[in-house]
């Protein structure tokens, strides 16, 4: 555990080192805004809740949680300190949970950053801020399953545009999962209990509920033990690379 | 402090490194020689425990490098190839980071990043990002980063690569000053860094050991071994020529070159002979108007090259 912290830190500093940190966060903030405002409708809605708020996470993450993830590990194996982190004398779990922790951290502050949307919809009306927290909660756990795929993707390979167009395939296989799209290709051959086994994957059910204000531990758990499932899969990814 | 047995690393059908052994004892300073792609740096890197060999184990320090891979990882420090690190750090954060990790905490952390610094000369460029440096200081920062801890063990990868003379020197004395209480392996293309810094030389071409010895002994073999090479007037080469082959000592003589009106004659002694003795007496008594005269200890090029091309089998059996 007593790598993890130095790992972490290195890894969030890393962010705000370059101006990946501050694109990203601007991007993350300006689409957000345009989603809720635009494509939601959120004044016109005269509804004082964040529901057209939180309801395009799902979508924006898609493409903006690979980005963040392609680098993770990709980068390091480019760039030749992959050697350098995976000899100091760190356990292979404390490099994969440290980096891990670091992205995810990061894009919760970009999420906190969203704060004057909660500002202007208290400013409007009174919403129900149980729900609202609720909603962050969720889109933050969401957040973190997308990074778990994304970072065991980007473990695979050196190249950042593989581990990028890979991710947002897996992730979009992940969210829509429910989707009828979905659902009708395997409703029409597989066992009932087989298509709600993949249904139950779906990133976007798990979400609304929790969105809805309805706290289940199972929803959260579902998204904690994603997150868990892909960390120890990036372990294992790592390991297996050491084969050569 | 570094037992390695039968290690062999295959990267699909290709053998990278097959049934190497060597055990390097504290004080030996092992320089690794070889061509490009023989296998050095894929030995470093099972030794460091960055790759799984595919047979074979190293122990470092007497912890497997495979089963314990932290306990032997935090008895080593390791220069990778090219000196990898952190860019967007500047030096003093990236030393401070190794530090951390390797479990060093507040003021003991501090002491260890500051002999590193003074050690490895990078107090001008402390504060610069890493990316920002020359290669010369990229590579010190690297060289900080291995020896941070005061290893009993270390690999380097090339550490003087890419120096200029000033620092290749200032590198070297270091690595000097250290031999005494580690263990070091360093591998390296340039033959005159052997014969400055190593204590023993190991050749290994196509992944396996073809030569392994005392620098000198490895000088020993080469054909310039007690060669000695005499500057004459061009008027008195011919003659100087055919007296000399007539010493009993001597196997072959050539001209090797000529410049100025000079011609150079480099005599080849019979295995083992010392001929200066020999070769100046005679040059006194047949007044040759010398301008030139020295002995060879050997060409350690000529023997890398004798080594790893052509009688590569023929090397291996003599040793």
């Amino acid at each position: 555990m007593n790598q993890v912290w130095p790992i972490f830190k290195r890894e969030f500093a890393a962010y705000f080192a370059t101006p990946l940190a501050y694109v990203f966060i601007v991007i993350f903030l300006f689409a957000m805004g345009a989603f809720t405002f635009y494509i939601g409708h959120f004044y016109e809605n005269g509804v004082a809740d964040l529901g057209v708020f939180f309801a395009y996470h799902p979508w924006l993450y898609l493409f903006l949680v690979p980005a963040i993830a392609m680098r993770l590990w990709a980068e390091e194996r480019r760039t030749g300190t992959m050697e350098l982190l995976l000899t100091l004398p760190a356990p292979l779990w404390a490099s994969v949970l440290g980096k891990y922790l670091a992205a995810w951290a990061f894009t919760g502050v970009a999420l906190l950053l969203t704060f004057p949307i909660w500002i202007t919809v208290n400013y409007l009306g009174s919403p129900d801020n149980g729900v609202i927290l609720a909603g962050y909660l969720g889109s933050f756990l969401m957040a973190g399953a997308y990074l778990a795929i994304g970072t065991c993707i980007s473990a695979t390979t050196n190249n950042q545009v593989i581990a990028f167009v890979v991710t947002v395939v897996v992730c979009f296989l992940f969210t829509i999962s429910g989707a009828p799209l979905v659902i009708d290709f395997f409703r029409a051959w597989a066992p009932f209990t087989l298509v709600s086994a993949i249904s139950s994957f779906s990133f976007l059910t798990h979400f609304s509920a929790i969105m809805a204000g309805v706290i289940d531990l199972r929803d959260i758990l579902f998204f904690l033990s994603l997150i868990a499932l892909f960390l120890a899969a990036n372990v294992v990814v790592l390991d297996l690379k050491k084969m050569g | 402090m570094i037992e390695i047995q039968g290690l062999t690393k295959h990267f699909g059908q290709i053998a990278a490194v097959s049934d190497l052994s060597l055990s390097v004892g504290k004080g030996e300073v092992l320089g690794f020689l070889g061509p490009n792609g023989a296998g050095k740096s894929t030995t470093m890197k099972m030794i460091t425990g960055y790759l799984a060999p595919t047979a074979g184990h190293v122990r470092v320090c007497g912890h497997d490098v495979e089963t314990q891979t932290i306990a032997a990882q935090t008895q080593m420090g390791y220069l990778p190839e090219g000196a990898p690190a952190y860019g967007d750090m500047t030096a003093r954060q990236f030393l401070r980071f190794i530090a951390e990790i390797r479990g060093f905490r507040g003021e003991g952390a501090k002491e260890a990043v500051a002999r590193s610094i003074a050690r490895t000369e990078l107090v001008a460029v402390l504060d610069q990002p890493i990316e920002t440096l020359s290669k010369g200081f990229k590579r010190r920062v690297g060289l900080a980063q291995a020896i941070l801890h005061d290893p009993p063990v270390l690999i380097m990868d090339e550490p003087t690569d890419g120096l200029d003379p000033n620092q290749k020197f200032s590198v070297r004395s270091l690595l000097k000053a250290m031999a005494p209480q580690k263990a070091i392996i360093v591998s390296t293309h340039l033959l005159e860094e052997v014969e400055a810094i190593c204590t023993r030389a190991v050749i290994i071409d196509k992944g396996g050991i073809v030569a392994d010895g005392k620098p000198a002994e490895l000088l020993a073999r080469s054909r310039h071994h007690n060669a000695v090479t005499l500057a004459l007037p061009a008027a008195q080469a011919q003659a100087a020529i055919a007296k000399i082959k007539t010493l009993p000592n001597v196997a072959s003589v050539e001209q090797s070159g000529s410049d100025d009106g000079l011609v150079q004659i480099t005599a080849f002694p019979k295995s083992g002979a010392l001929l200066i003795e020999e070769i100046s007496a005679t040059a006194v008594r047949e007044q040759w108007d010398v301008r030139e005269l020295y002995a060879e200890a050997g060409r350690l090029d000529e023997v890398f090259r004798a080594i790893t091309t052509h009688d590569a089998q023929r090397a291996k059996a003599a040793a």
